[in-house]
Order: structure tokens, then sequence, then C-alpha cells
């Protein structure tokens, strides 16, 4: 801005220079309270914050920990659809989150190497260690199990796996995995002593309409899954109880016992109100019958605990709205921060030569760090949200600005130079007066590359909980919804052309 | 006046100046000539600090050129390049008022000023408002010529400022840079390939090859009394048409 200004004005107003002072001092500000608002904001109120994995089943029990809290009078911030269970598990061990639902099997096996640990008091033995609590089991067990259609199960009198035993004659299909794996088939026939006539390898999709074609009888699961509910089968008891258990609990943090204890208790009443079969109608109804992840809570709470809990189901202009303000947050404080940076890194490169090389080669390095693995190397650092979200997008766009302002400047002709070195000017005047303004059009062009590419990469912070357009996109991949996934990335792309459209108009304005 | 002792500078392993020594007194003209790659533009550039030089000292009014003082020493002088130099996005007005702005001069001194140089320069004042793009050749060396007087400094220093114009303009222009340097009393160093301009322009011609002075004097000892068989050819390779009409 004050390049341009310089370039444009002719002569010296003083408003011009109280103009240039005002912007800049805004600037600081505006960069200042984002930051402030957060901290204070986290500080004083101490809201319990519910974090979930990216999975259907994971939101709705996350959706319904929330609403239930809210409902009993807690501040409650809810961060959907952080990531995978590493993420979740560092968020709440340093304290981003205070709670996040999974599973006993996928802690005890991924999170704690596999400890020899059988019961929950074991694990919260172990969680304690830690600084970290589990809830009893919710009610229900997502393990692998096997299905077949409910129809023929009935007819000849089907209930646990140990039955099939005595009909070799049906016919198996397991998604390769499940074939290959200890725990998966290769135990299990040895286990229960099947000796099935036919097992077939296929894909999970294709073996639901298998199911329906009669082409095969039995399929392996997850013993939640929507289409349980879909396409009326039966889950066979495990009634050896060869797969490993992964009962639904809600981690939290323990400090949340003494700074919240009430909180904690009212996790606790949901300890085994959620059983199999409430669990997948409810992934059903999300799914498959495409209801709100908010209203299927909601209605789970008012049929389990009697109270309805105000959802506002939100409009559309209502969610483009919230999340193109996210979105211009996390565009417009990395961009802006990116530009402070990289116009005197780019400066620096083009003035000494003995770190130019270093320079050019370290911004470029950064950009050739993917996306996805740039944003989770901030959350040990930064955590989650917003914050290591601008980090990440700050690193991203400052090549393509540090590139060009050193190459705007190494491209001035040297007669210019050197007719404004004869005129007995300093170094710093002719780079403010003549290097700056001749390379202005290319480190616009720079900064207009870095706000394009800053526009879409940050519909990837939402994989971090940072909002923005990535947002809608993020739940539209998870429940297969195309219109969701546009009302992300149209959004998206409009922004980008405006972007471009805007700096296309400042390039125009500035060649006059 | 400008003193240059003992100039010597090598690029990339190459000696392009041989430990050249030159002066140009008080309010004369000295016109560097020679072929292409003489040497004659880099020891130019010497004289005003753009280029350092390996060994050899500058000294402008008896005061050798260092860092430290380098940037009051190029306010005591002016410089004009082919096409002028000038600053592409500054008006014409702007280039001329850059050092004086930066100097804190107020705005009537420098109005004062820049209307006594554009009607020396034979330029009308209308014309300061228009970017370097919108001049001709012509106006754009008249234009740079006042940027280089702006601060009234003693020295002028010229490098092919007359190089791409046009015949016409280039015959006014020497006239005009003539009568202006004397009436002036400016101290010329003024680098050319022209012989011609040289003569008209130059109390004392200095021709250069291979980074070497090959002879100093009047352009009467150049063309009578030729040093050595190079200076010869040099002088025999002027044309003119009147040549042409003796035949």
């Amino acid at each position: 801005m004050r390049l341009l200004k310089n370039h444009i004005e002719l002569k010296k107003a003083p408003a011009s220079k109280s103009f240039q002072k005002i912007s800049i001092w805004g600037i600081a500000l505006l960069l200042m309270f984002s930051f402030a608002g957060r901290n204070s904001f986290a500080q004083e109120s101490k809201p319990v914050k519910v974090g979930t994995k990216l999975f259907t089943e994971s939101v709705i029990i996350g959706e319904i920990s929330y609403q239930l809290l809210q409902e009993e009078g807690f501040e409650t911030q809810f961060y959907k659809q952080l990531g995978g269970t590493r993420i979740l598990w560092n968020a709440l061990l340093s304290g981003e989150i205070d709670i996040y639902p999974d599973y006993t099997g996928t802690i005890i096996q991924e999170m704690l190497g596999g400890a020899d640990i059988k019961t929950i008091a074991e694990l919260n033995k172990k969680l304690a260690e830690l600084g970290l609590q589990s809830t009893e089991s919710l009610g229900f067990n997502n393990t692998y199990a096997l299905g077949m259609l409910k129809a023929k199960a009935d007819k000849l009198g089907l209930n646990s796996i140990s039955d099939l035993r005595n009909h070799p004659e049906l016919k198996f299909g397991f998604s390769n995995e499940f074939i290959d794996r200890a725990d998966g088939w290769v135990g299990l026939k040895s286990a229960y002593r099947l000796a099935p006539k036919t097992v077939t390898g296929l894909d999970h999709d294709l073996a639901y309409r298998g199911l329906q074609g009669n082409d095969i009888d039995i399929i392996d699961l997850y013993s939640t899954d929507a289409e349980i509910d879909y396409y009326n089968l039966k889950v066979l008891k495990d009634d050896q109880h060869f797969f490993p258990d992964y009962q639904a609990i809600i981690l939290y943090r323990k400090d949340l016992e003494s700074s919240n204890a009430k909180a904690v208790q009212v996790l606790k009443r949901l300890e085994g109100r959620i059983n199999e079969e409430v669990m997948v109608a409810m992934n059903a109804d999300v799914k498959i019958r495409e209801i709100t992840d908010a209203a299927v809570a909601s209605s789970y709470l008012e049929q389990t605990f009697g109270f309805k809990t105000e959802i506002t189901e939100s409009t559309l202009w209502s969610r483009l709205w919230v999340n193109t303000l996210g979105h211009f947050y996390l565009v417009g404080i990395s961009l802006g921060l990116a530009i402070l940076v990289a116009i005197p890194l780019g400066v620096v490169a083009a003035k000494v030569s003995a770190i130019e090389s270093v320079v050019l080669n370290l911004v470029g390095v950064l950009q050739t760090i993917p996306s996805l693995a740039l944003l989770v190397f901030m959350i040990p650092l930064l955590g989650i949200g917003a914050v290591p979200a601008m980090a990440a997008l700050f690193l991203y766009s400052l090549l393509p600005i540090v590139r060009n302002t050193h190459s705007g400047i190494k491209n001035i002709p040297m007669p210019i130079i050197e007719s404004a070195q004869a005129l007995g000017l300093p170094n710093t005047v002719i780079l403010k007066k003549i290097e700056l303004p001749l390379a202005l059009p290319t480190i616009l062009t720079g900064i207009k590359t870095s706000a394009v590419i800053n526009v879409g990469t940050a519909t990837l912070g939402a994989l971090i909980g940072a909002g923005g357009y990535g947002q809608p996109i993020l739940t539209g991949i998870r429940l297969d919804s195309v219109s969701l996934i546009l009302e992300g990335a149209i959004p998206a792309a409009v922004l980008a052309l405006l972007v471009q459209g805007f700096f296309d108009l400042v390039e125009r304005v500035m060649r006059r | 006046m400008i003193s240059l002792q003992n100039i010597t500078k090598i690029y990339n392993g190459k000696t392009v100046l041989h430990g050249v020594s030159l002066e140009v007194p008080k309010a004369k003209t000295v016109s560097l000539i020679g072929p292409s790659g003489c040497g004659k533009s880099t020891l130019l550039r010497i004289s005003m600090g753009l280029i350092q030089q390996d060994a050899g000292t500058v000294r402008i009014d008896g005061t050798e050129m260092r860092k430290e003082n380098m940037l009051q020493i190029r306010q005591k002088m002016g410089y004009v390049i082919q096409k002028g130099g000038l600053f592409p996005h500054l008006t014409a007005r702007q280039n001329c008022t850059l050092v004086a702005d930066y100097l804190n001069w107020d705005a009537k001194r420098i109005e004062e000023r820049i209307e006594e140089l554009a009607s020396l320069a034979k330029i009308e004042v209308s014309q300061l408002d228009r970017k370097p793009n919108e001049l001709s050749g012509g106006q754009q060396q008249r234009i740079s010529l006042i940027r280089a007087l702006m601060l009234d400094p003693e020295i002028i220093v010229l490098d092919e400022p007359l190089g791409s114009i046009d015949p016409l303009v280039r015959y006014e222009l020497q006239t005009d840079l003539k009568s202006i340097f004397s009436k002036l009393h400016k101290t010329v160093l003024l680098v050319t390939h022209d012989l011609g301009e040289a003569a008209f322009l130059g109390d004392e011609i200095i021709l250069m090859k291979d980074g070497n002075i090959e002879q100093k004097g009047s352009i009467k000892q150049i063309l009578k009394e030729p040093a050595n068989a190079f200076v010869e050819r040099f002088v025999n390779a002027q044309r003119s048409p009147l040549s042409e009409l003796e035949l």
C-alpha cells in the first residue's frame, strides 16, 4: 500500500503520509486483536472443548456430548472432524481439546503400543499417567463382525458365528484386507474351526450388492455400519469373543475432573446408553437418510434423556456467511503476514549475494512440503484451529512473493541503478524511491499468485479445525454428498477468481 | 576538476584499464574517444565511483573519493548517459527534483531552479509532467541534463549522451550543450565515439585503445600529428560526405 501510494501520487501530499501511517497501524492492530481475541476468550471462560474424528460415528457421538453439555449449561466449543486418531490424541494431550470419542481397541493398540489391558479400569490407570481418563463403555462395540441378510439368517436359525460351522455350503465374501489379517479371517477360521466351501475376496461396497443378489451369503463388516440397517442385515454374535474389543468410550483430560467436575458427571451419563442397534440406526440416519448429525444427536437425546435440545438448523446462506468469514480470516492474516515478511526477505536476497541462494532455496523447500504434511507438522507446535493453519498458509505464501520481489529488483536495468547512485542518493533512498516502485508490478504478481494459492490451500485448514470453505467439503466427503462439497468448492473457486480479478485491476490502475 | 591517477581495472582476470591517468582541468571539457571496448566508459564510471578500480586514485577537486565521502562527492557531479537513464516510473519533474527533495529543499527553491534549468535546456515547463516514455529521445536528454544540473554541480560527466539521437536533433543538442557548458563554466568529462562531436565539444581529446591512452591533445594535434599508426587509422576512419564529393 505504501509503495503503491508512492508510485501513484505525483505530489507528496501530507494527507497521503498520514493515511499510510493509519493503514499500517490499522493492520498491526487488526493482527493484535485477532490473536489477543482468541487468547483472552480461551482463558476467561474456559469452555469445554469437544473434538471428533473424521468419520460419521465419531461426529455423532461428539454431537451428542456437545449438545448434552450445552443442555446442562456448560459453555462448549465443538471441533468437528479434526483428523485421525493421532491428531485427536495429541490435541487431547496438549489440552487443545478436553474430550473426544474413541474406542478401547484403538487406544490400546495404536496409542499405548498394544499394552496388556483388559478392562477400562486398567485402561484408566494407564491413561492417568498421561493425564487422561476414559468413561466406561458407551454401550456398543464397533469391531469386526460377520453379517448376513436377516431373512436368510432367521430362516436358517443362525445367531452366532459358531452356528456357521454346520453350514459349509454358505458362500463367504470378504474384503481383501480382512482375509489377510491375523485378527481377521486367518484367525477367525481356526478359532471357530470354520471350513466353508467358497471364500471370495471382493471390494467392500460390492459385498452388499453380492448379498442382495445371493452371490454371497456372509460378509465381514464393522458392527455399527450404517449398511446393517439399510440392507437389513443380521450381525452374527462373536460368541467366542474372537474379535478384539472396540468399546466406544469418551476420552477426557483428567484435569477436567477438578476444573469442571460436573461436566465429567454429565458425560458419564452416556455410559451404557448407546447400544449397537441405536448406533447403527444413527449412522444410517446420517449416512443414508441424510439427516444432519446435529438433528440425529438431538433426537437421540430426546428419546434417551427426554429433553429437547435446541439445534439451530443452519441455512445455506448462514453457513456460507460463516465459512466465508472463516476463510477470509485464514487467508487475510496469513497473506498479510507473508507480505510483511516476504518483501523484506526478497529485498535482502536481491541485495546480499552471500545469502541469496540460502533464502531462495529455503522458501523453495517450504513450498515442496505437501500442504497436508505441513498442516500436521504445525499441530505439535501450535495446536489445532486457525492459528496453525494460518502459520502453514503463511509459509506457503512466502515463495511467490520472495521470488518475485527478488527478481523484480534484480531485473531493474543497470543504467537506471547507476543513474540513481550517481545522483548521490543513499542506498535506502534508492531502494524506496526507485527500486521498490519499479519492482512493484512484479511483486504484485507474486502477491497475486500467493493469494490465489492461499485461497485454495486454506480449504485444507478445516482438517485441523480451522474452519472456512473446507468445512463443508470435509463433511461432504464424509457423507458422500456432492452438494455439500460444492457448497465449499464453488465459493472457494469464486473467491480465487475474485482475488485474481482484484489484483488484475490493481495492476491495470498502476500501469496508467 | 577531475584527476584520475594510474587507474587499473580487472574484469574476470582480464585487465581492461592499464594504469590510466588523466586530468580534466577546471571549466574545461575533455572528450574521451576510442573504439568499443577500449575502456572509456569504464573509466568514466570509475570517476563517479559507480565501479571500484583495482588500483589507482580518483580525486574530485583534490579530494580522494572513498566510500565515506562518495555520496557528497557525487552530489557535486552531474551524470548523463545514453538514452537518459531516466526513472521510468517518475515524471520528468520528479526525476529532476529527486535529490533536491531528499536534501529537503523548499518547494519554492525547487520550482525556481526547475524553471531556470528548463529555459536553459530549452524545454517547456509543461513537458515536465510527462513520464519519460512520453518524451522524444532529444527531450529525454534535455531532462537528463536538467537532472544532472539540479544541484548546480561543478562537474558534469556524460557517457555517449547523444548516442541514440537522430542527426538533426543531435546537431542542435551539441550546440546547446557547448553553450551551456561554457556559460556555466562546468568541468566536463565526455565519452563519445564520434570524433566530430569530441572535437566540437572538447577542449582536449583523449584517444583510447585496449585500456590504454594512445594520444592526448587538441583536435589539431591529433589530426596533424597522430602519435601512432592506430591514431592515424582511427582518424582516417571518419567518413565525411564532403570527401565523397572530392572523389
